[in-house]
This record gives structure tokens, sequence and C-alpha cells, in this order.
């Protein structure tokens, strides 16, 4: 029979952990980054998490939705979660007021390979709100800096008022650590200074090798047809290229079963699948 | 294992007196060839020969709806208390849905146990009963036609008497409090269980061959059976529902009509479902009905075969025998199956 049979031992999976919204910074139209705190004070200093895993997050009285982490577990304390206002939850989520109280419970999926990652280069490419999963990546990157070799993010917004983090990255510009490349799609307001065009011109004249490098994808789904052709050209190894892929997750453990894409639940062995595990799984992009 | 044997006369007070271990659930007769799992009082309540019932084991373990949280502004979420559930003594389950649990033990057990499953498990017993399979049953295929776990007590009928396996301390326990009952098995006995697994195996009617097929199912992924099924599915859910081991629920939430505070729920789903893969923002991953047909087979045919080592069908023959529209299980694999044939 089952290991199970004792149920004080086994705490409720499902139950989301009080915390608060202590800040809201808006981002661009229809898109906020949450600062959330466990109200349990241990929780909020040790709760820990890979980049690329995500929450189950608890609007009290409207439901419970996963999002990805935005923060780097370099910074603990407070979880960001950037999130766009399109669902029934999020509609909630963005009508709360300040300080509200939300449940939250995780870090659920597998997140990046952090192990693998160490030593080599990477190279991140992010496409509209592909920009929320990735950046905690980049920021753990930073933050540990010694770890890895060069540092490469492209990331492509429609025109700059839509372009999520935007401070923070312009910021990262003139930064000697890292080669932030930033362009949009179009400029009518003719402010944008840097570069315009799709996110794969970013790739003409870029130096990287292949062998020592990984890539890591997020973003809609025709941004990564074309950069996943610009990859392979170069020659990247399909179980060096990484993808945060995006899926109905009504539990977060396996059990619910939305999430599911042939073999692979998304929330258990995803959401960060190689190209290799894409082409096995037809269903996938 | 420890094996008695309880002669058939003594059956209505064994099933009495297993009434201290909980309300005794067995297949009753609900209408025309239709049986269901409901309360008895007596044995003769009890249909004992039934083949299936329409709704297996599982529903009382993850109920078709059930509270997972009450929860409130001020207190936030808080699971309600399972210890107010009666016990249950479930009698009169037959091999396929006694694996039937035994694969929802894997889904709902691991690393996040579901506390809510596992709880139930604590609080229902289950009373194994051999059967005869009908035209509908190929459980001798998918190897489920016997089982030796999984059970309290297991009972095959040998004409006149049931031979007892006791498969867990709980089912000791019963078989003590009954020991007046029992009588020690003889070799006549022995022989007589022989002779009916005998009978058993050589009247199974339907065979299908599963020992290969995740390999087949990924040569014939694009097949186009899968939209033949389509154009008959109805996208009803009922396969999802009848089955022993679809698991997928769906969770939502209910608010009190004065807003103080509500329920999360859950519910059974079925991936046959329009909105199942649907996300935010209205993207739906598995929006043709081909698509997600496909999938229903593939997860438990191929996907589950990864994940767990065996493939998540134990060959009761529901789905086959409560299709509005007709689609065969059978017919599907053996499509899928003869196309490759040179």
């Amino acid at each position: 029979m089952s290991n199970h049979q004792s149920c004080p031992e086994c705490p409720n999976a499902y139950l989301p952990h009080p915390a608060r919204i202590i800040r809201t910074l808006p981002q661009i139209t229809d898109h906020q980054l949450f600062q959330i705190r466990f109200d349990d004070e241990k929780m909020a200093r040790d709760f820990t998490y890979r980049p690329g895993q995500f929450v189950m997050l608890s609007v009290v009285g409207t439901g419970e939705a996963p999002f990805s982490i935005s923060s780097s577990p370099t910074r603990p304390g407070v979880i960001e979660l950037c999130v766009r206002r399109i669902g029934h939850v999020t509609g909630a989520l963005f009508n709360l007021a300040p300080n509200a109280r939300v449940g939250v419970r995780g870090p659920y999926g597998n997140g990046f390979p952090l192990e693998k990652l160490e030593g080599n280069n990477l190279l991140l490419v992010a496409g509209g709100l592909g920009m929320a999963p990735l950046r905690s990546l980049l920021w753990y990157a930073l933050d540990n800096r010694s770890k890895f070799q060069t540092i490469t993010l492209m990331y492509g917004a429609k025109n700059p008022d839509e372009m999520l983090f935007k401070y923070e990255l312009l910021n990262l510009i003139d930064r000697a650590d890292v080669n932030c490349l930033l362009t949009v799609d179009k400029d009518k307001s003719g402010i944008w200074k840097g570069r315009v065009g799709v996110v794969t011109g970013l790739f003409d004249g870029l130096q990287i090798d292949p062998a020592h490098t990984y890539a890591a994808i997020c973003g809609p789904e025709v941004m990564f047809r074309f950069v996943l052709k610009k990859l392979l050209e170069r020659n990247f190894s399909k179980d060096r290229i990484l993808m945060s892929l995006e899926r109905n997750m009504q539990c977060g453990v396996g059990k619910c079963g939305h999430c599911m894409i042939g073999y692979k639940y998304t929330c258990l062995d995803g959401p960060i699948f190689t190209y290799w595990d894409a082409i096995n799984l037809p269903e996938m992009i | 294992m420890k094996i008695v044997k309880l002669p058939r006369q003594n059956l209505g007070e064994f099933i009495a007196r297993l009434s201290s271990f909980g309300d005794i659930h067995a297949p009753t007769r609900r209408g025309d060839g239709s049986f269901a799992f409901a309360p008895v009082t007596n044995v003769s309540e009890i249909a004992l020969s039934c083949t299936r019932t329409i709704l297996p084991l599982k529903k009382y373990f993850v109920r078709p709806e059930e509270v997972m949280f009450n929860f409130s502004a001020q207190r936030g979420y808080e699971a309600p208390s399972q210890e107010a559930e009666r016990r249950l003594v479930v009698f009169g389950a037959h091999p396929c849905d006694i694996h039937g649990l035994k694969i929802l033990d894997l889904v709902f057990g691991g690393r996040c146990a579901d506390s809510y499953y596992f709880a139930r498990k604590n609080r229902v017993a289950v009373i194994g009963l051999d059967c005869m399979p009908d035209e509908y049953c190929f459980c001798r295929s998918t190897g489920t036609d016997f089982v030796d776990s999984g059970f309290d007590l297991f009972l095959s009928d040998i004409d006149g008497a049931y031979l007892v396996r006791i498969g867990t301390s709980r089912g000791d326990d019963m078989a003590v409090a009954a020991q007046s009952l029992f009588q020690e098995v003889q070799q006549r006995d022995r022989e007589a269980y022989k002779a009916k697994s005998i009978r058993r195996r050589e009247s199974f009617q339907t065979e299908i061959q599963l020992q290969d097929l995740p390999e087949i199912m990924d040569l014939e992924y694009e097949n186009e059976v899968w939209q033949e099924v389509a154009e008959k599915c109805l996208s009803c859910g009922t396969c999802s529902m009848v089955c022993p081991t679809c698991y997928c629920y769906a969770v939502f939430d209910e608010i009190k009509l004065d807003g103080s505070g509500g329920q999360r729920k859950r519910r059974w789903d079925s991936c046959l479902f329009k909105d199942y893969a649907l996300v935010a923002g209205g993207h739906n991953f598995r929006a043709k009905r081909a698509s997600r047909v496909k999938n229903r087979y593939f997860h438990k045919q191929r996907g589950f075969v990864s994940q767990y080592g065996r493939p998540s069908c134990v060959g009761c023959g529901r789905c086959k025998a409560y299709c509005p529209a007709g689609v065969d299980i059978l017919e599907v694999v053996q499509k899928l199956r003869s196309e490759t044939r040179v």
C-alpha cells in the first residue's frame, strides 16, 4: 500500500501561505511588477528558488494562477512577479488595495539548470513579457558574476512604451560586464535612441562560441521560431537552448493534469525545456 | 499472504459484522444492466455478479466535487477537517478497480502528496471480489486481471464458498472480528480456486496488444485515426468520468453571496473538454478536438509509461461501454497497429 498513510506527516501541498503585496511598480500599460512578502518572517527570509521557477498566487475570492518569478534568489526578502492584466485572477490582482493580503505557494517547476549554466557564456533572448522569467536569471548571473563567462541580453519590445524594466535595463547598457542589447520593433515617437528592428536582428555581428554558451529564450511563439533558427544556424546544440513555456496550471505539483504536454508535465518537468525536449514533444511549440 | 475460507451462507453475517468498520458500500442494481457503488445495509441489496459499476472506486477518494479550502479575507485559507467524514467499507471491488486505485496512488503520491486523497485512503477500507469478464473486459491484456495488493480483503468465489485473502492489518482486524464465520482452507478449495482461475482466463473474449504501443503511438502520431475519432467524439468527457485512472481536476473559487468568504473547490475535469488547455488571454493549446482525443490516448498509453513505467489503463472496458458515440479504444488501437503492418 502507499507510503502516505499518515496524514499529519504530509502537509497540505495546495495551501496558499499568507503574504502581502508590499509595493506595486507600474511597468507599461496593463503590466505591473508586484513585490510580495510572506507574512511569516522566517518564510520571508528563507523562501528561496531557482530562476525560471514559478509560484501559484491566490487572490482571495477570485482564484489562483501560476506566475513566473521575476526577482532573483540572490535578493531575498521579497519576491517580484511581473504580471500582465489579461484574465480573471490578474484582473482582480490589479484592483487590490496597497498592502493587500494574497496567498502564495511554491516555488514550483524545474527552473534553469544553474549547475550546467555555470562556467559558460549566457545568451538571454527575450520578447515582450518573456523578459519576466529571464530577469530572474539575468540578476542571478549578475549577482554571481564570477560564476559565468560573458553575459549577453537581447530584448525586443514592440515599441519603447512597451519595454518592461526599461530603466533598469537601460542602466545596464554602460555596464562593462554585460552586453545589453535592446531593440524595439517600431518607434513612432522618435524618443528611442537605441536600435529599431526585430530581436533576431541583434544576432548580426554577435560573436559567440556556441560550444560554451547556453541560450535561454522566452517570448511569443513567433519569436521562438525565428530565434531558434538563428541559434541553429550558429550551430548551437539542441540541449544548450533553453525555453520557458506557458501552460494552463491549476495545481503546480503534477496532479491536476492540465499542463501535460505529451509525456511531460510543464509544472514538474518544466517550465524550462531544452529545444531537444521540444522536438520530442510535437505539441510543445 | 494469509488466506481463509468464508462459506457462502456466512456472507450476509460477515457483511453485517463489517459495519463496525464503517458504512458499507457495494455494487447495487440501478437499472437494466447498470450498477453503482452505493450504501447497503443487507447482503440482499448487493449485486454480487455485477461486472462493472458505471463509476469506479475513485469517487470515494477524489470526490466528483470537493472543498479544498474555506477562505475569508481575515482568516486566509483553511482546509476543512476530514475527521468528520464517515469511515467506509467498500465491498465488491474488482481487480481492475483496485489496480486503478494503485495507479491513483502513484499520481497523488510523490513529493507533493495529495493530503485529501491519502486521508480518504485511511478512512476507506477496500474489499475485493473476483469477477467473470464480459465482452468489454480486456484486463487480461493490461495485466490487471489479478491483484496482489491494494485491498484489505479479497474474496474469490469458489462455488459455495469464498477464499478470502487478507491484504492489510485492517483486513486482518476484520477477519478476526468475524473469526467464527471462517473455516480453514482445504485441499479441494485450493483445487477449486485453480480450476476457476483457468475457467476465468478462458472466458476473455477481448484482447488488445499493448506491449509495444508507446513506440507505435510515436510512429503513428500523424495517423488519420485521430481525425476519424474526433469526428465521432462529442467531447462530453464521459470516458474520463468513468475511467478508474483519469485523475484530472479543475480548481475554482466560489464566494458567498454576502462576500464574507467562500470556498476553493475542485471537481473532476476531462482533457476532452474544450477549455482544458486554455490559458488566460485566450490561447488554447488544444483547440481542436482531434488534438484532445490524441492527447487522451497518448497520455494513457505513451506518456504514463514514460512517467510511471506502465500504461494508465486497467482494461475495465468502461470507456467503450459508456461512450454515447460508440468510440471504442480497442478499435482505435487496432487501427493504429494494423496500419503499421506491411
